[in-house]
This record gives C-alpha cells, sequence and structure tokens, in this order.
C-alpha cells in the first residue's frame, strides 16, 4: 500500500516536472539506441542497417516516450491539461463568441453569487466573529394573534429551567446621543445580560467585560464595552481608555472594556457602538424600570442550542417552560407563549423583514442563469454547426466520442471559469451594495454587508459546474453524434420545414421565453403590490406632515423638565410661519420603535377563559388627531385641559370600539387599562401603526401629560419642506438649549416608505434582473432567427424564384418568431400560475394571477420578440435568388 | 516480428526487470533489454523501448533506483539497480509466479475428455 502511495506523490511530481522528465528520457533513449548501434557495428554491419535495426528494436522512439509518460505522470491529468489549453485557444479565436458567453455567464454567475453572499452575510451567518452560529437561534413571546418581546423576569426563569442550551442571551437595541469633544452623534448600542460576551464568544482587546452579577439592580452598574470603531473614532484609540468615564442618557458610564475590531454585535442592519448590562435598562430604554415587571415584554433574546438540539425539542422545552408560566402568574402570562426562531427567521431585525425578499431574489437568479444557459447554450450549438468540419475531421482520425465529448466539455467549463471569476468579483462588489437601496436613517447608513467565505465560493462553484453541464453538455452531444457521412452531404435546414437540429436551438429559446415571462410576470406583481401599498391610505395625513424627535432623555431631562420643554416648543413651532399645528406623541406611526401594551378590561366583557385582552396605546398632546390627520368619528380630541390631575380619559379606535362596544357608541363609557379606569371621550377612525400590511387592530391614545414619558416624536402640520423646517427647528432649539440637537426631519411620507423599503428592494432588484432576463431573450431569439435566415438563404432564394413577395418572406420569418414566443409565453404562463403564489408576503392586495401583470408581461414580450425578429427578416427580404441559389 | 513470439501478460515485464538487475546488478536499460532477450532466447517480443515505462514505474514505487553513470565503453548512460524493498517484493512475486504457473500448469495437464469433439 505504501509503495502505491509513493507512486503517486511521484507521479503528481512528475505531472509538474513533465519537460525535466522528458528531457532526460530523451537522453537515455539516444544513450539506449547509440549503445545498441555500437552493437550491431560490432558485428560487422554497415551504419546505416545497424541504426535501422537498432531502431526496429526499439520499436518507436515516440511510442516509448508516450507509455513512459502514461506510466509515470496522471495521463488524465495530462489530457485534461491539453484540453484546457486547446479550449483557451479555441476561444482567442473567436473572441466575439467568446465575449458574449462570458458575459451571459458573468451576470448569471454573478447574480447569483451576489444573492449567497447577501444571503450568507444577513441571514446565515450575519454576526461576524460570534461563534456557532449555526446554532444560535431568537426567542419572542407570542400571544393568540400576536409576537411580543420577552419580560426579563420571564427570561430569567428560562435561563433557569431550560437545559437544551448552551446560552440565553439578551441584546436589545437602542439608540442615545453621544457628546464627545465637540461632536454629537447618534449612535446604536445594546441592553445585554450580563452574559452576553461569554455566549457570543467574543473576548474584548483591552479591559474586561460584564461580571456575571452586573445586571442586577436598579442602575446599579453604569459600565460600558465599547466597539473598537467607537473607539478609534471617537477616543482616538486611547489606550488609557479602560476606566474612563462617559456621560450617557444623562448618566456617567465607565467604559471597562474594548470589542475587538469587526465584531459589530448582533442585530442584523446596525452596527452596535456600545454595549451595557441590563441593569442599566431604565437609563436607556423608554417606559422606566422593567427588570421586575412581567408585564412589559420588552427583551430581545437569542439563545445556542447545545450540539444535537433540535429547533423542535427546544421549542417543546421552551414551551412548556412558558406554560408553567402562564399557570403561576395568570395576572400577567396568561395566554403568553414563547416562540423559537432560526436565525434567518429572526423577526426583530432586518433578517425577519429581508428573507422574503432574498428568497425571491434566489428565484429570479436562478431563472436569470437558466436564461444566460440558454444563451450560451445557443451560441454553443452554432459553433458546433461552424465546427463541424472541425469535429468531422477529429471523428474521422479516430478520436472517441468520450474523448471529443469531454473536450467540448472542458470547452465549457473554461468559459464558466472564467465567468465564475468575473461572477465572484461582481459579487464581492455587489456586497455593499444591497443597503444602498434601502433608506439611511437620521444620516445612519445600514449595516447590510454580504458575506463571501468558502461557503459562498464552494456554491457558487457548484452553480457554476451545473450551469456548464445546462449549456455545454446539449451541444456536445449534439457534436459527438456527428454522422460522418451525413456531414459529407451538405444539409440545410429550411425556415419552414426546419426541424433537425434547429430543435435544440428552438426549444432552448422557447424556454428562454418562458422564464422571462415568469420573470415579467413576478415583477409586475411585485410593483403592482408596491403601488397599492404606497396609494394605500394609512389612515393619516402623508403630505404636509413632519415628524422629527428631540433626544431629552440623552440630554438628562427628568420628567418635569422635559414637561415644560416640551411645551415651550409646540409654541414657539407653533407661532413659525407656515406651521398649522404641532404636537409631540410618544411614538408615531410606521415608525421604528414599538407603542406600549396595556391589558385592559371593560365593564360588561367576559373575556374567553385562555385570554388577557390587551392593546397597544400611544400616548399623545393635545392637537394630535388633528396634526397627523386622522379624522375623529364622535367625541373630542384632547386637550391641554387633560393633564395629570384632571380625570383619566382615553380615544379609542373603530376597531376596539366594535369589538367591546357593538352598536353602541363607546363616548362616555369606561375602559380599565392597567388597572386604571378611563372615561373614553373620543373615537378615531383606524389607522395603520406598525406597517402597512397589518389588519386592523384594537388600538387606543391616552393624553402625554396623563402617562409621561420623556423621549417623544414631534409631530407637525404645515406646507414647509423638510430642511428648511429642520433649520427653523435647529433655530429654536439652541434658542431653548444650546446642548440639544433635533434628529433628521423626514414627511410622514418618508417614514411610511421607510417602511415598505424591503418591498421596495425586491421591486428593484427582480425590475433590474427582469430586464436582463428580457435583454438576454432578445439576444437568444435574434441569434435562432438569424441563423434559421441565414442558413436557409437557398429556399429563401428558390421561393423568391417561384415568385414569393418580400412581404410574404418577411412574414414568414416574423411568424416563425413569434411561433416560438409564443410557445414560451404558453408554457411560461402554465409555470407562472404555480409559481406567483410564492411570492406570497410581498404581495399587497394584487392576485398573484393578476391579468393586467399576465397581460403586461405577453405585450412586452411580444413586442420585444417582433423587433428581435425584426433585422433577420428583413435581412431575408434582401435574398438575391440568383446569389442563393448559387450558394452552396 | 514472427507470431511465434510470446506477448507480455501485463505486470511480467515489471518482474522480468526485477529479476534482471537482482543477478547483474547494475545495468542501464539497454543492458537489461538484451539481457532479457537473450534469457529467453529471443521467445520475448519486446519492444525494447517499452522497458523505460517498466523502469519509471518501478523507480516510482521504490523498488529500482536510477543513477547517471558512464558505461564501460565511456558513454553517458542511467544504470538501475534493485533497492532492498525490491529484493523483497521480488521475493514475494517469485512465489506468486512460481504457484500460478505450478498451478496452471497442473490445469492444463488435465486430460481431455475424449467423446467430445
Amino acid at each position: 500500500m505504501t509503495s502505491r502511495l509513493r507512486q503517486l506523490l511521484h507521479r503528481l511530481r512528475s505531472f509538474f516536472r513533465g519537460r525535466q522528465q522528458d528531457r532526460e528520457l530523451d537522453a537515455e533513449i539516444s544513450a539506449h539506441l547509440e549503445l545498441a548501434i555500437e552493437e550491431n557495428l560490432k558485428r560487422g554491419i554497415s551504419p546505416d542497417e545497424a541504426r535501422r535495426q537498432a531502431l526496429v528494436r526499439f520499436g518507436g522512439p515516440q511510442q516509448a516516450k508516450e507509455n513512459h509518460r502514461d506510466a509515470r505522470s496522471l495521463p488524465f491529468l495530462e489530457t485534461l491539461l491539453q484540453d484546457v489549453r486547446f479550449a483557451l485557444r479555441m476561444l482567442r479565436r473567436s473572441p466575439g463568441f467568446a465575449l458574449l458567453a462570458i458575459l451571459c455567464l458573468t451576470l448569471g454567475i454573478g447574480a447569483n453569487a451576489a444573492v449567497f453572499s447577501w444571503m450568507e452575510g444577513l441571514l446565515f451567518r450575519p454576526y461576524p466573529m460570534v461563534v456557532k452560529q449555526e446554532r444560535l437561534v431568537a426567542l419572542t413571546g407570542t400571544t393568540s394573534s400576536d409576537r411580543t418581546g420577552l419580560s426579563w423576569p420571564d427570561f430569567q426563569d428560562l435561563q433557569k429551567s431550560c437545559t437544551l442550551f448552551d446560552e440565553l442571551f439578551v441584546s436589545k437595541i437602542m439608540g442615545t446621543t453621544l457628546s464627545i469633544g465637540e461632536r454629537a452623534q447618534v449612535v446604536t448600542g445594546s441592553i445585554v445580560s450580563a452574559n452576553y460576551f461569554n455566549a457570543v464568544g467574543i473576548h474584548p482587546i483591552l479591559g474586561r467585560t460584564f461580571e456575571p452579577n452586573e445586571d442586577v439592580g436598579r442602575s446599579a452598574h453604569p459600565v460600558t464595552v465599547i466597539s473598537y470603531q467607537l473607539w478609534k473614532d471617537r477616543f482616538g484609540g486611547d489606550p488609557q481608555i479602560i476606566g474612563k468615564t462617559q456621560r450617557m442618557n444623562g448618566v456617567m458610564h465607565t467604559i471597562i472594556g474594548v470589542a475587538p475590531e469587526g465584531f459589530y454585535g448582533t442585530f442584523v442592519g446596525w452596527a452596535m457602538k456600545f454595549w451595557v448590562p441590563a441593569s442599566m435598562e431604565d437609563t436607556f430604554e423608554a417606559g422606566g424600570y422593567k427588570l421586575e415587571d412581567r408585564n412589559e415584554r420588552w427583551i430581545e433574546a437569542y439563545g445556542r442550542l447545545k450540539p444535537g438540539v433540535t429547533l423542535a425539542q427546544a421549542q417543546q422545552e421552551v414551551s412548556a417552560v412558558a406554560k408553567r408560566m402562564d399557570a403561576d402568574y395568570p395576572a400577567t402570562n396568561r395566554g403568553h407563549g414563547i416562540q423559537l426562531w432560526p436565525l434567518w427567521q429572526t423577526p426583530f431585525n432586518n433578517a425577519g423583514n429581508l428573507l422574503p425578499t432574498l428568497e425571491t431574489m434566489l428565484v429570479v437568479v436562478a431563472f436569470v442563469l437558466l436564461i444566460a444557459c440558454a444563451n450560451v447554450g445557443n451560441l454553443l450549438l452554432v459553433r458546433s454547426f461552424v465546427r463541424r468540419h472541425e469535429i468531422t475531421v477529429r471523428v474521422a482520425v479516430g478520436a472517441g466520442r468520450k474523448r471529443l465529448l469531454q473536450q467540448l466539455l472542458i470547452e465549457g467549463l473554461v468559459l464558466s471559469a472564467i465567468a465564475a471569476t468575473g461572477g465572484l468579483l461582481i459579487a464581492r462588489w455587489c456586497g455593499h451594495l444591497f443597503v444602498l437601496l434601502l433608506p439611511v436613517r437620521n444620516g445612519n447608513a445600514m449595516h447590510l454587508p454580504g458575506e463571501m467565505d468558502w461557503r459562498v465560493m464552494t456554491l457558487s462553484a457548484a452553480v457554476c459546474l451545473v450551469a456548464t453541464l445546462l449549456f455545454a453538455l446539449l451541444p456536445a452531444i449534439q457534436a459527438s453524434k456527428i454522422d460522418l457521412a451525413a456531414t459529407l452531404r451538405s444539409e440545410m435546414a429550411g425556415i419552414a420545414r426546419g426541424r433537425g437540429k434547429s430543435w435544440a436551438r428552438s426549444s432552448l429559446v422557447v424556454v428562454q421565453v418562458s422564464l422571462c415571462f415568469i420573470l415579467l410576470v413576478g415583477a409586475g406583481l411585485l410593483l403592482q403590490s408596491l403601488q397599492k401599498i404606497r396609494s394605500d391610505s394609512p389612515g393619516f395625513s402623508t403630505n404636509g406632515v413632519l415628524v422629527t424627535a428631540v433626544n431629552l432623555v440623552a440630554a438628562g431631562y427628568d420628567a418635569e423638565h422635559a414637561k415644560t420643554f416640551q411645551e415651550e416648543l409646540i409654541d414657539r413651532v407653533q407661532a413659525l410661519p407656515g406651521v398649522d399645528s404641532a404636537t409631540f406623541a410618544r411614538q408615531t406611526p410606521l415608525g421604528y420603535g414599538t407603542f406600549a401594551s396595556a391589558p385592559i378590561a371593560v365593564d360588561g366583557y367576559q373575556p374567553p377563559p385562555n385570554e388577557q385582552p390587551s392593546a397597544d396605546y400611544n400616548q399623545v398632546g393635545p392637537g394630535y388627531f388633528a396634526t397627523i390627520g386622522i379624522p375623529l368619528v364622535s367625541g373630542r380630541e384632547f386637550t391641554r385641559a387633560d393633564s395629570e390631575t384632571a380625570a383619566p380619559v382615553a380615544i379609542i379606535n373603530e376597531t376596539m370600539a366594535a369589538r367591546y362596544w357593538p352598536g353602541k357608541n363607546p363616548v362616555g363609557e369606561r375602559v380599565q387599562a392597567k388597572g386604571k379606569w378611563l372615561r373614553i371621550v373620543g373615537v378615531a377612525k383606524d389607522s395603520k401603526y406598525y406597517s402597512m400590511r397589518e389588519l386592523p387592530k384594537a388600538f387606543f391614545y391616552v393624553p402625554r401629560r396623563q402617562d409621561f414619558s420623556v423621549s417623544a416624536a414631534l409631530t407637525i402640520r404645515t406646507r414647509l419642506r423638510p430642511e428648511i423646517m429642520a433649520a427653523a427647528l435647529s433655530k429654536e432649539l439652541k434658542a431653548m438649549d444650546s446642548n440639544l440637537a433635533v434628529y433628521e426631519v423626514i414627511s410622514l411620507q418618508e417614514q411610511v416608505d421607510r417602511s415598505t423599503s424591503a418591498q421596495k428592494v425586491a421591486v428593484t432588484l427582480t425590475g433590474t434582473l427582469g430586464g436582463l432576463a428580457l435583454l438576454l431573450a432578445a439576444i437568444g431569439l435574434y441569434g435562432v432567427m438569424s441563423y434559421t435566415v441565414s442558413q436557409s438563404t437557398r429556399e429563401l432564394g428558390l421561393r423568391m424564384a417561384l415568385g414569393a413577395r418580400t412581404s410574404e418572406l418577411f412574414r414568414l420569418v416574423i411568424s416563425r418568431g413569434l411561433a416560438l414566443t409564443f410557445g414560451g409565453i404558453f408554457l411560461g404562463a402554465a409555470l407562472a400560475v404555480g409559481l406567483t403564489r410564492l411570492l406570497g408576503y410581498l404581495l399587497y392586495k394584487v392576485s398573484p394571477y393578476d391579468p393586467l401583470a399576465f397581460g403586461n408581461a405577453f405585450l412586452v414580450l411580444t413586442i420585444v420578440s417582433l423587433i428581435a425578429c425584426f433585422l433577420p427578416a428583413w435581412r431575408a427580404t434582401r435574398v438575391d435568388p440568383i446569389v442563393a441559389l448559387r450558394y452552396e | 516480428m514472427s507470431q511465434s513470439k510470446l506477448d507480455l501478460l501485463q505486470g511480467t515485464l515489471d518482474l522480468m526487470v526485477l529479476q534482471t538487475l537482482a543477478a547483474m546488478g547494475t545495468l542501464h536499460g539497454y543492458g537489461i533489454a538484451r539481457r532479457i532477450e537473450q534469457v529467453s532466447g529471443d521467445a520475448v517480443l519486446l519492444n525494447q523501448g517499452t522497458i523505460y515505462a517498466s523502469l519509471v514505474r518501478l523507480q516510482q514505487r521504490g523498488w529500482i533506483s536510477a543513477e547517471w553513470g558512464t558505461s564501460t565503453n565511456n558513454r553517458k548512460a542511467k544504470f538501475y539497480s534493485i533497492t532492498k524493498r525490491g529484493r523483497k517484493q521480488l521475493t514475494e512475486d517469485a512465489a506468486y509466479w512460481q504457484r500460478l504457473s505450478e498451478v496452471m500448469g497442473r490445469v492444463l495437464a488435465l486430460p481431455e475428455e475424449s467423446g467430445d469433439k
């Protein structure tokens, strides 16, 4: 066995040192011959005869060399190398073909590699440097109808009770305004459990991370770990940074550690700049201290499964714990469950948002690749026709079918290998393209890089191989089947009866057209969805309303100061020319934040036994409904009179009214929220709260002064443009408190658009790729038609000579082209009916079988194929019958 | 070349080369080829050139070693000699061939059944 291995190693070495070994063999052979001649001469034979005999006995030096080479080296590799060299030579000889083919394939493979790298970088391994991401899962709470966060006590119970996890940890995104030196900057950070850095396997490059007890107690541990980038950019890479302090949200925090370069935390979409332990929650989270309240479900959590544990097993365990909590704490946990999610479906960051878009993209780029393959396959078919002379000769001199097949496949592989290299470069370049399609928020671009690791590379290489088989196999088989006798007779296909070999090319075009049709239908459906979403009324005015915020939390305002400050600001803003009204609200609809939620009770409403009725609510200032443009159906708006000391009041929405007071006017009735009775003073029309896609849900409003939080969004009804408003606001703020900066000012329309940016990305990408596919298919059709025309010059000439008019020839070519197109459209429509349903979540108020989308795709394809056939058809009419009949 | 010469079975040439080197010590390619021809009484159909494929194979397996040197009449040639491992291999292969040829001899010595054509 060892001798076999030794031989293999030797063979490998010989393969790379072929030339030297050939030289050595040559010397050896010539020595051999000379020795033989000498011996023959000694026997008294004439020199010529001596030489002849020596050669005869040796039996052909060339053959000996071949044998030697086969014995010492790897013959398979040798021929492979030969084929590769030959293929490169063939490509150099027809650069036009090579360029077109490589371009098609580069686009196809590049698009695939780009989507792979996005999926890897955003969904499967979204957190650079975090260990064992394949075992990470996300955790959320659930109610019968909704998804919630987890409460801190619930999370701690999970940590204690679960045995199937290596780690369970919290990572909740938040933001603050950091003023270091001259510059204030909005940065994102995470509130984490103390085990966070251990759980993600990150060791600080300076200092330490959190101690196990540092997430215990209220504001007990004002410490922070900062990111490498923040350390470099804002602290100048100070090596003495550990132990220094930094004011964040009004509290001095001690910097205890610096995270390593390239660690961005655990939130798809944003790079974290700092981390604080959960004990600092009420410094950073709106809504006060929540660590002891099971009703405050604010946590976003992850877990790492133990090796070999499945998601289903872990879910069972977690559900059991949730059930126990449901029984133990009915007041807060009745009807609440806990759900595990694979990392790529994480609902609380952008992964869940982008998943359907990326899934759709995966199908789309597969289609583009198939279309590109069909194109290249067609080009190769044409070439195999052009090369039939060469191939016939090769077969005639005894090249085996297998050898020929191998060589043609290698030619294909060389094409796609070059294309794959280009494709990977494109994908690398596109790695950061994704983020460009998404809106910048408050001057910060999102952090959504693609990832090019060995998995992406391997997958792309696999795609490249499959593509090669797809486009090269058919032409190769056709070529290697070449019939010596038949190629001697020069055969010409006709247009009308042109079956024979052209069926392969025609069917490729039909496939292309059908794939293209599906893409166009998909793009059309997505576009209509986007238009519907964007033109759909969210239930409030989007024009003439601006939203912004002033971060008083970060500036260290307490509630009392904030109240007076905000009211003064409202007065100043309303005094500005061009402003109709202005008001503060805890949240604005379709913004990034979440609304508060409260358990509710209603006189005379008996909830089903396993349901704890609850509703989300917003704390809004006086004049909110008029400012944001939500009409009141009955009752009144909040005013400044609805203060802390006045009777608690609420305004409910229509859905809530219809649910709890069916058939009655609820104004004057009362509702209990968080144990406090509120008098209903008005009913507002339904609107969208979290997303444009949501169904109507129960929702209510309370006056800000009766449930105050410092953090709030400023809503302004004005005809002024956002940038003018921003400048005016800055001036007012400076006059009031020079430490304050205004967040970006955007229109509500912009806010709505941002909430649908995933749809926009889907439309942009499918539209672009759909256009690309259309172009490729048009090239394919054009190629087939011009080839058919050029191959049937004789038939056309004959028809002309027999009296066919040019218009008839024109029609003949066009109709043949359209026949292919309609074949493709028919096939595509049949497939599309089955496939468009898969767009599912991305479709909005559009049927997957929408006739408009299908009709448009039909029209576009028909027009494009008419254009593609026009030139070949025109050329058919220019055939000179005399030349054509002589043409051989 | 006459039809009556023996075609070499796969692998037999390697064994012949090994045995020749074991018996004769160091030899160049031509010498080995000549030696085999002489011993076989010119009964073996040997293109002398094929010996080089065999030599490189044996060399790669580590059974023979090679060195450039000068022949008795001052010609530069590559000289081959058998290695320790080569001798061991030769013993094994030779024993195998002995047994095989014995068995073949016995099988072929079975008398033909009479009556059948």
